[in-house]
């Protein structure tokens, strides 16, 4: 009994499906579908509290429930639930059909959940499967449209290619130690030469694998064009819940199993994070396309985080580094999840196309303010200005490195930061263009749920950056 | 009260920003008003402080011994507190800051048509950030202020600059917050290895004392001394400079050039050189170096230029190269002379931009080769800048002589041949300040041209500007007697002096 009540969360994802699928059956209304989702989201994060009484607890061989997994779970759904509200006007103009939409949306945060659960290299792939099928139909949604199928596509043969290669890996480190769970793989790596190379092969193939769902340089050629493709709620959720729901897992799996032992692998994750670090900031200055600018930033900021695997070598400083991962995530998670908010409510109204040039925003803080400022909040935080989250975010991997010593790395993060600063302040630029200035832009009448969800967003990124302590203190106690 | 202070100037900016939906006239007046209660405030406060604790030095390590101090617990993972505290030397900032900051609503009282609420509100904001970084003691929150008021300044600049306000509002910006993530680095890294095993801590008193020794400290020392020397702005970090000044309103250029040039020597003086003792002694004479390099490199540019803002902005990189002089020679008379010049020429260069603004306004052009005999038009604009001309170049009597001839005084006993050197920028100055009004306000005058003279708001603003430089030329004392407490409680953070950094010359006070 105790083990239905640990994995809680994922039982109300499973039923909130299998509710959206049976209302769909018998009544057909987008308004319906996307309460019915919303709501199941919402359920399934309260969930996560109930489930807390019982954590720590091994859910069979496959799943963990412990205060690491119900943290994110927490994050990922409410994730969800932001995409589900973000969505509702926007999936009414771009799909015919658009209430099993809903129904994708819940399964891919199951997928997510999973991921978080993961203590298995079994039940990583069926999370991992799970969030990617659920997200290759995601993004080819609105099917009126060519550029959605082509990211889809792309998204698809790339994404199976990158299984596959996570597989061999699987099948390299099982033909050593003989088993898949994590800290038993930890053992059986103790007890086996430390040199030797069909292991580390393997754990090699699985860092390229999730770095592939990462999109960390050099993976990451599909991110701008799936990015600029799919719908931008959905670009919101892959950016945000698709990748944090892999990189947990990854740290997981490094830290269990104990991955640390060969400096090499770690090394690479190193070298990843630089070339992402400098490589997206130097790619995102190109773009004036918002959305594929977002796109190179959120390579760079997969970069930022990989540098808390380089921390980890070293054993004393692992807590700091699993909570400035922690810390960054979430930051991260609600920083992306508004940004592309905005992107969507500028998008709602257009059918063929899914870009939102720069020109796009022009005047927008005469025209709509309350959108500018969410816009403005969101780039300052994912510019790391103070008093948003993304500067704690920042701030914590900063103090990770220094206490690492990782000087290259916060060479590269500093270079990369201030690059930065440059394409999120475009956006900025372009928003305060005085009024004859922005004859291309377009009109906006979001509805009141955008905006009141975009206050809310807006609301907890600040929330974050001011008063931090009390996420701080919940971190610094569970993990 | 100082929290108060910062919260007064926030409210007010929101509330300004609102009020432009009832009136557009209205927001100006809001904010004219909360920096005049903010003053209040301030000397309210004041006068309530014994007069003896103005005298007591202020070590600045205890808590007592500073006028003001107060601290909250804000984030204790990390040591992190919301810590305050005013002396000396932070009271005559912030008067500064407010007095400067009534300057610049008052010369934006007609210019700003677009959107008049959020561009005080943004005015306001800028102060906020200003007289955060000069109250906290806490880095942490030293750093979030100095980040912070970029952001109403850069907005400052984007939305109501000039014709290339884009290009000019990014280069502030960059230079600025890399400047600052090197400075936000090295803060971590001091208060990560000043902790030790034991806890962490980002207070200022915690941290004196614990800077590392050897490569590492000059290594973390010049992370702040970049983010310092890039906003005072010193050679060769000076060229956002020009390119900001120039594009700013009136308003922004004000606060620019009077304010927030400051905070970067207020750095230097209370974290740079006291957290790095021997990292600041060994650096000295470079530091001393960029400084002279700085006053004529300056001097030499601003002398070339045809647009009259950008005339103002080179001035001010040769006259803040007298401040670096002024700290890294770290005696009681050059000190001195640094604050002088800090105060003076907040005053003088506010009002040469504000002089600057009202032409722009006027004439629409910066370019001085399109003005000429403008003293016929407009007598009184020609007294005042001609004030402030002679101001700058720094003719006794005025406070930016007092500064500039104790800056050279303390530095003379330091390094002779570099205060020969500088001291060429006082001949310098006068030639482009006097080539400043040769090309404007005299010369064959324009009979068709039509030029309003001052009105009463703008010669109010002058008045009091003058009279505060003669004050400051020719009764410094109080100024002297305000801050000598606090550096007599700095001075002796560093020990051992040798001939770089020469020991205290007793009795400092002129």
């Amino acid at each position: 009994m105790n083990e239905f009540v640990a994995i809680a969360p994922l039982l109300m994802l499973a039923l909130g499906a299998t509710a959206v699928m049976l209302q769909i059956a018998f009544l057909r209304s987008v308004r319906l579908t996307a309460v019915v989702a919303t709501v199941s989201l919402l359920l399934a994060s309260a969930s996560c509290f109930y489930a807390n009484d019982t954590a720590p607890l091994q859910v069979g061989a496959l799943l963990q429930a412990d205060t690491y997994s119900l943290l994110f779970c927490i994050l990922f759904t409410l994730a969800g639930a932001v995409t589900c509200v973000l969505s509702l006007d926007y999936i009414q103009h771009h799909g015919d059909e658009p209430e099993e939409y809903f129904l994708l949306l819940i399964l891919a945060t199951l997928g997510a959940c999973v991921l978080a659960y993961a203590v298995h290299l079994a039940s990583l792939l069926l999370g991992l499967e799970l969030l990617s099928v659920s997200l290759y139909a995601l993004i080819a949604y609105p099917n009126r449209s060519l550029l959605p199928l082509e990211a889809a596509i792309k998204y698809l043969v790339l994404s199976g290619a990158a299984s596959a290669t996570l597989l061999f890996g699987f099948a390299l480190l099982y033909a050593t130690t003989g088993t898949l769970h994590f800290s038993e793989l930890g053992t059986a790596l103790e007890q086996s030469d430390m040199g030797a190379a069909l292991p580390m092969a393997g754990a090699a193939m699985i860092l390229a694998g999730l770095a592939f769902k990462l999109s960390a340089v050099p993976f990451h050629l599909w991110t701008p064009d799936v990015y600029d493709g799919a719908p931008a709620p959905i670009s919101g959720f892959l950016a945000s819940v698709g990748k944090a729901a892999v990189f947990v897992v990854l740290l997981r799996l490094f830290l269990e199993a104990n991955l640390f032992r060969y400096e090499r692998l770690v090394e690479l994750t190193g070298l990843m994070a630089i070339l992402s670090m400098l490589a997206g900031n130097l790619l995102a200055l190109q773009q004036t396309n918002i959305k594929r600018m977002l796109a190179y930033s959120s390579i760079a900021h997969i970069g930022y985080l990989l540098i808390v695997f380089m921390v980890c070598l070293d054993l004393s400083n692992r807590d700091i580094a699993i909570e400035a991962a922690a810390f960054y995530l979430i930051a991260y998670t609600a920083t992306t999840l508004a940004a592309f908010g905005l992107l969507t409510l500028i998008n709602e109204k257009r059918v063929e196309r899914e870009q939102v040039q720069l020109q796009h925003v022009s005047g927008l803080f005469w025209r709509q303010p309350v959108l500018a400022g969410l816009m403005l909040v969101a780039l300052l935080s994912l510019a790391g200005i103070p008093l948003t989250a993304g500067f704690i975010g920042k701030f914590y991997i900063f103090s990770a490195a220094v206490s690492g010593s990782n000087w290259i790395l916060l060479a590269a993060l500093i270079i990369g930061s201030g690059i930065s600063i440059y394409y999120y302040l475009r956006v900025v630029f372009y928003m305060t263009k005085h009024a004859e200035e922005h004859k291309d832009a377009i009109e906006l009448s979001p509805g009141w749920s955008g905006k009141a969800l975009s206050c809310l967003l807006i609301a907890s990124i600040l929330v974050l950056g001011i008063m931090p302590q009390s996420l701080i203190a919940v971190l610094g106690s569970i993990l | 009260m100082m929290l108060e202070l910062i919260m007064l100037l926030l409210a007010g900016g929101v509330v300004a920003w609102q009020s432009e939906r009832f009136n557009p006239n209205l927001p100006r007046w809001i904010a004219m008003a909360t920096v005049i209660l903010g003053m209040l405030l301030l000397l309210s406060t004041i006068s309530g402080i014994p007069a003896d604790t103005f005298n007591m030095v202020t070590e600045p390590s205890k808590a007592e011994n500073w006028l003001l101090y107060s601290r909250h617990e804000w984030i204790p993972r990390f040591g992190i507190s919301l810590e305050l505290g005013m002396d000396g030397l932070s009271l005559l900032m912030l008067i500064l800051t407010l007095a400067l900051g009534a300057i610049a609503i008052v010369s934006s009282w007609n210019e700003i048509e677009f959107n008049p609420g959020l561009f005080q509100a943004n005015l306001l904001w800028t102060l906020t950030g200003v007289i955060g970084v000069f109250l906290a003691l806490d880095l942490f929150l030293f750093f979030l202020f100095w980040e912070v008021m970029l952001i109403p300044m850069y907005l400052l600049i984007a939305i109501w600059g000039h014709e290339n306000r884009g290009y000019a509002a990014m280069k502030f910006f960059i230079f600025t917050q890399v400047s600052g993530l090197l400075m936000l680095l090295s803060i971590i890294v001091l208060a990560v290895q000043g902790a030790g095993d034991g806890d962490i801590s980002f207070s200022y008193g915690d941290l004196l004392g614990s800077a590392p020794t050897g490569k590492a400290g000059m290594l973390t020392m010049l992370g702040f001394f970049l983010a310092f020397t890039v906003k005072l702005p010193g050679f060769p970090f000076h060229t956002w400079l020009p390119d900001a000044h120039t594009q700013a309103p009136t308003a922004g250029s004000v606060l620019l050039a009077g304010i927030l040039l400051k905070t970067g020597a207020y750095g230097l003086l209370r974290f740079c050189i006291p957290l790095f003792p021997e990292a600041s002694m060994q650096f000295a004479p470079i530091a001393m170096t960029l400084g002279t390099v700085g006053i004529i490199y300056g001097a030499v540019l601003a002398f070339a230029q045809s647009d009259f803002k950008r005339l103002v902005a080179y001035s001010s990189v040769s006259h803040m190269g007298f401040v670096l002089l002024g700290l890294y020679a770290w005696n009681s008379l050059a000190l001195q002379g640094a604050i002088m010049q800090m105060v003076a020429h907040g005053v003088s260069t506010a009002a040469l931009f504000m002089m600057a603004g009202a032409l722009q306004h006027r004439l629409h052009t910066r370019d001085m080769n399109r003005m000429g005999g403008l003293w016929y038009n407009a007598p009184r604009m020609g007294a005042c800048a001609m004030f402030f001309a002679v101001a700058s170049l720094g003719l006794p009597g005025m406070g930016n002589f007092v500064a500039e001839f104790l800056v050279l005084a303390g530095l003379f006993a330091v390094s002779p041949w570099m205060t020969a050197a500088a001291a060429i920028g006082l001949i310098t100055a006068a030639i482009y300040s006097l080539w400043l009004m040769q090309k404007t306000f005299q010369g064959k005058p324009d009979e068709e041209r039509k030029l309003q003279d001052f009105d009463r708001r703008e010669m109010g603003a002058m008045v009091i500007m003058m009279a505060a430089l003669l004050w400051l030329g020719l009764y410094p004392q109080p100024v002297f007697d305000l801050t000598q407490p606090v550096l007599e409680g700095l001075q002796p953070l560093i020990v051992n002096v040798p001939e770089t950094l020469a020991g205290n010359i007793p009795g400092g006070t002129p």
